[in-house]
């Protein structure tokens, strides 16, 4: 428990002192000026998201090769701290999009696809509702999880590939693209601050499916007597 | 500073998304521990094995 609460405290820590640095460190952007700092904590928690999903994907696939349940707990925690995270992405996006291109949404590749990854992800989670059976449920939720990862390369690869209303990449990007040197720390340092969020809601979700496997259990041993 | 208020709306939002999450996640823990508590006062002899 102790372990959990310093991880916690470490967590909004570097989250406080991420956001600190985006909007006092970080110098302002010549053509967007102050709207551009949503981007530190948009982008950093779009790359929580996809690593979440990433590791959603393994646990499923593990699950299939290996069909231990706590894979296909890993797998639901991942896909629930996900959904959050691209929920987050889905919100903060319009908002700084709203005052930089005059409107809130377009249907350009790299929001559809988002907008899709969101979905997949719903999907997944709502599908695990339907299913009684434990075995089953953990078995078509895997399988589903592993066909909906094929959106998160799409999802990075929009605006790569295709021309699109959303910036193009300023890390990876390629030639002429790139951030300052203050931004880039200070982006990095959100990145490492989100996914450290999204570290301690992984542990916090997982020992809740612990748990729920527990109550199971012990309603299987009541019921036997 | 123009647009400075979206950004602090932005902030918020995308907090009150994750805070959410962590308070949805602590009360089904509350509530499935409860649960466990119950469960194991009823087959005490379970437990006890535990």
């Amino acid at each position: 428990m102790v372990k959990r609460l310093i991880f916690g405290a470490i967590a909004i820590l570097l989250v406080s002192l991420g956001a600190y640095a985006a909007l006092y460190v970080a110098p302002d952007e010549r053509t967007m000026g102050v709207i551009q700092r949503i981007f530190y904590f948009h982008a950093a928690t779009a790359w929580a998201g996809e690593t979440t999903f990433f590791v959603c994907f393994l646990a499923n696939l593990l699950y299939i090769w290996k069909r231990q349940p706590k894979y296909d707990w890993l797998g639901v925690t991942c896909a629930e701290v996900g959904v959050a995270c691209i929920t987050v992405v889905l919100i903060t996006g319009p908002i700084w999009a709203h005052p930089v291109w005059g409107i809130w949404w377009t249907w350009d590749a790299r929001l559809t696809s988002t907008f899709v990854l969101w979905l997949l992800y719903i999907s997944y989670l709502l599908l695990r509702t339907l299913i009684e059976e434990a075995d089953r449920r953990a078995v078509l939720s895997a399988l589903f999880g592993i066909f909906a990862f094929i959106d998160v390369p799409i999802v990075f690869g929009a605006i790569r590939w295709w021309r699109t209303q959303h910036p193009a990449p300023v890390i990876m990007g390629g030639p002429g693209s790139g951030l300052d040197p203050t931004m880039r720390r200070v982006f990095f340092f959100n990145v490492l601050a989100m996914h450290v969020l999204a570290a301690f809601l992984i542990v916090e979700r997982y020992l809740l499916e612990e748990t729920k496997h527990d109550v199971q259990t012990l309603q299987r041993e009541a019921e036997a007597r | 500073m123009k647009n400075l208020n979206s950004v602090f709306a932005a902030y918020i939002i995308g907090w009150s998304v994750f805070f959410l999450l962590f308070v949805s996640i602590a009360k089904r823990s509350s509530d499935l521990r409860k649960e466990v508590e119950r469960l194991k006062r009823s087959t005490p002899g379970k437990s006890q094995e535990k």
